[in-house]
């Protein structure tokens, strides 16, 4: 694209970052070889950081929001979508990690899917980022489901194209409680257009102040909060809400797994941010209800229990798939302390996390490519025999336990300085303990795969080839790199934490 | 096999006509109950009558499945093209003022766009879930 037709289209670029991966979706079906679909859904995942890090760079220059009205009606009537710091930065991450595993993706879905249904997986990853970018960009509640629900449908179908006849199960599975979970959003959101008579957020927040102190509205609006806050925790896997998280993971196709771990928790997070900060504004959350504190206690036991459960695992994938939900936990740790440096640890910690764990599910991905299991007993000593591949692992392993020099310990320390101004010193002593427990989860997969006798399948394995390494060691990279130069993230995530704060009513 | 003759000849003096009413339904959508959802179910449900009659074959003839596939996509092609085609001649995604010379025909046009996008994805769904259900156990 020549730079006078990107002048152009700059105003139109929030609604572009939708409907480029909806139409190459539509297209892909068209498209009955795998390698064509390949090559189209890898063209269309490429723009679109593009636009995402053009419309980040705009908003972090002038502060200001970006809004854009579809069908040019304006805000309470229309469709908005709004692109303030918080959601140009997880649109980032999304488009970048969705970027990022395409190169990955065709021989992985070249090995584990059958030629008939590739181009099917591509145009359904397609859908599932359109709906995530779509949770993320819009201004409009409603609106926000329908891509919630586009977004989780992909999902199901992402889950059920895995090899495995479990994946059936555990698409279903996800199928029943992600309903059950939009249900419940869409029902809080329906109270909430009853009290305020209208959907969007902007809207609903500034309506809210006057129907809470009503006392006839004010059951109607904590029902909504209730709700909301259980529908998006469904979504977002907090503990005990996750039990549907281990089995997708698990099941999937590699690159989905790899995708979903790095994206599709992170979008609910930030409805969940989204709904609890600027329109319910926690201020109200405090008063009337111990929302933080339920959301604390949760946390903290993601961040155990979750973590305990991935050290007896003997799937590498469920184990870090149970690993996914503690890191949630830390996520939502943050939000719950709900002060300037907790919640610049929790947004950091959603891109440093989406980073790591995405290079650890493609690390999976590649053993699976050559030895097709990821069982503890057929990846013993495979760091012999494919040493790029577990040491980029090893890289990102280390960046998920935290340990300083890498992203992990960035979004920890903010995290603790969050705890410790919150007053909560116990808290700070928590999130050391339970860094430990993941030391000793991925200690253990590390002597598994380093120090074992290599079995029958490792001896054999080859190193994965290069259109998986690239990746995987790009993203290895970047835990390293983004525990020394914090300004993409933290300076970002300051920045949305101080808008998020400034809502507060 | 022959015994069904009144059916027979009752379901193809009624097929024109629930062709005729999605159609109706389909245009009149602007202005009274209907649109291309319900429009969509309708010509699907003719589709669906004929192959209850004539058998899934004989349907298969008229909507091939290969078709149906493609509709569902298409549809939404059309839908989210209007968009584009709003975008190009210079208004917001799916403001429709360009399309006509003032404002309220353009707009009817533009929804009368949308509809049959919505008509054809709507359409070929509902075929393409009755044929998928017919199959099941007979591969």
């Amino acid at each position: 694209m020549s730079s006078s037709s990107w002048g152009t289209a700059e105003p139109h670029l929030p609604i572009l970052l939708v409907i480029v991966p909806l139409f190459g979706a539509l297209l892909v079906t068209f498209l009955r070889r795998g390698i064509l679909a390949w090559a189209l859904t890898l063209a269309v995942t490429f723009v679109l950081p593009l636009i995402a890090i053009t419309l980040l760079a705009k908003v972090l220059q002038t502060g200001q929001p970006i809004i854009y009205e579809i069908g040019n009606w304006p805000a309470p009537i229309g469709i908005v979508y709004k692109v303030d710091q918080l959601s140009a930065y997880v649109l980032c991450v999304i488009s970048v990690i969705g970027a990022v595993i395409m190169p990955f993706a065709r021989r992985s879905i070249g090995a584990e899917i059958q030629e008939s249904a590739q181009s099917w997986y591509y145009a359904v990853y397609l859908l599932c980022l359109t709906g995530l970018l779509g949770i993320v960009i819009t201004g409009d509640a409603f609106n926000a489901f329908v891509f919630l629900e586009i977004s989780s449908l992909a999902t199901y179908v992402l889950i059920a194209l895995g090899r495995h006849r479990r994946a059936l199960l555990s698409a279903y599975q996800y199928l029943i409680m992600g309903t059950i979970g939009a249900t419940l959003y869409i029902i809080g959101v329906g109270l909430l257009y009853v009290v305020t008579g209208t959907l969007n957020f902007d809207d609903m927040a500034t309506r809210l102040g006057p129907a809470i102190a009503d006392p006839g509205y004010r059951n109607a609006v904590l029902t909504a909060l209730g709700f909301i806050f259980v529908g998006v925790s469904l979504k977002l896997a907090l503990f005990p809400m996750h039990v549907w998280l281990p089995n997708a993971y698990a099941y999937a196709p590699s690159v989905a797994t790899a995708f979903l771990a790095g994206t599709a928790t992170k979008a609910a997070i930030y409805l969940f941010i989204r709904v609890i900060f600027s329109v319910f504004g926690i201020a109200l959350a405090i008063d009337s209800l111990p929302i933080p504190l339920v959301l604390i206690v949760l946390s903290i036991a993601a961040m155990f229990l979750a973590s305990f459960s991935a050290v007896f695992e003997e799937d590498a994938k469920r184990m870090l798939a149970y690993s996914s939900i503690a890191q949630v936990g830390y996520i939502m740790l943050g939000v719950a302390l709900a002060n300037q440096a907790s919640l610049t640890g929790s947004l950091a910690h959603i891109a440093n996390h989406a980073v790591m764990k995405t290079a650890l599910f493609l690390a999976l991905g590649a053993v699976f490519y050559r030895i097709g299991s990821v069982m503890y007993a057929d990846m013993a000593g495979i760091g012999r025999t494919m040493p790029l591949t577990m040491g980029a692992f090893a890289v990102a392993g280390i960046g998920l336990m935290g340990t300083p020099g890498t992203a992990g310990f960035i979004s920890k320390w903010y995290l603790g300085l969050g705890a410790i101004d919150a007053g909560h010193y116990s808290i700070v002593f928590m999130i050391v303990a339970s860094s430990l427990i993941s030391v000793i989860y991925i200690g253990r997969i590390t002597e598994v795969v380093w120090f074992r006798a290599p079995s029958e399948s490792a001896k054999t394995a080859k190193e994965a080839p290069l259109s998986m390494l690239i990746p995987l060691w790009l993203l290895a990279g970047a835990t390293v790199y983004l525990g020394f130069d914090t300004q993409a993230t933290v300076d970002v995530s300051a920045k949305a934490a101080e808008v998020l704060l400034g809502g507060i009513r | 096999m022959r015994l069904d003759l009144i059916l027979r000849v009752g379901a193809k003096l009624i097929l024109p006509f629930i062709l005729m009413f999605a159609l109706y339904v389909q245009f009149h959508g602007d202005y009274g109950p209907g649109g291309g959802f319900q429009a969509g179910v309708i010509s699907a449900g003719m589709v669906i009558l004929y192959a209850i009659i004539f058998g899934v074959r004989a349907a298969k003839h008229v909507a091939p499945p290969r078709i149906v596939e493609k509709m569902v996509p298409g549809g939404v092609l059309i839908f989210a093209g209007t968009g584009v085609v709003s975008m190009f001649l210079g208004y917001n995604f799916l403001d429709y003022t360009g399309f006509a010379h003032d404002f309220l025909h353009a707009h009817e046009w533009g929804i009368l766009i949308v509809e049959i996008g919505v008509l054809v994805t709507v359409c070929g769904t509902m075929i393409a879930m009755f044929y998928a259900f017919v199959e099941r156990g007979r591969t």
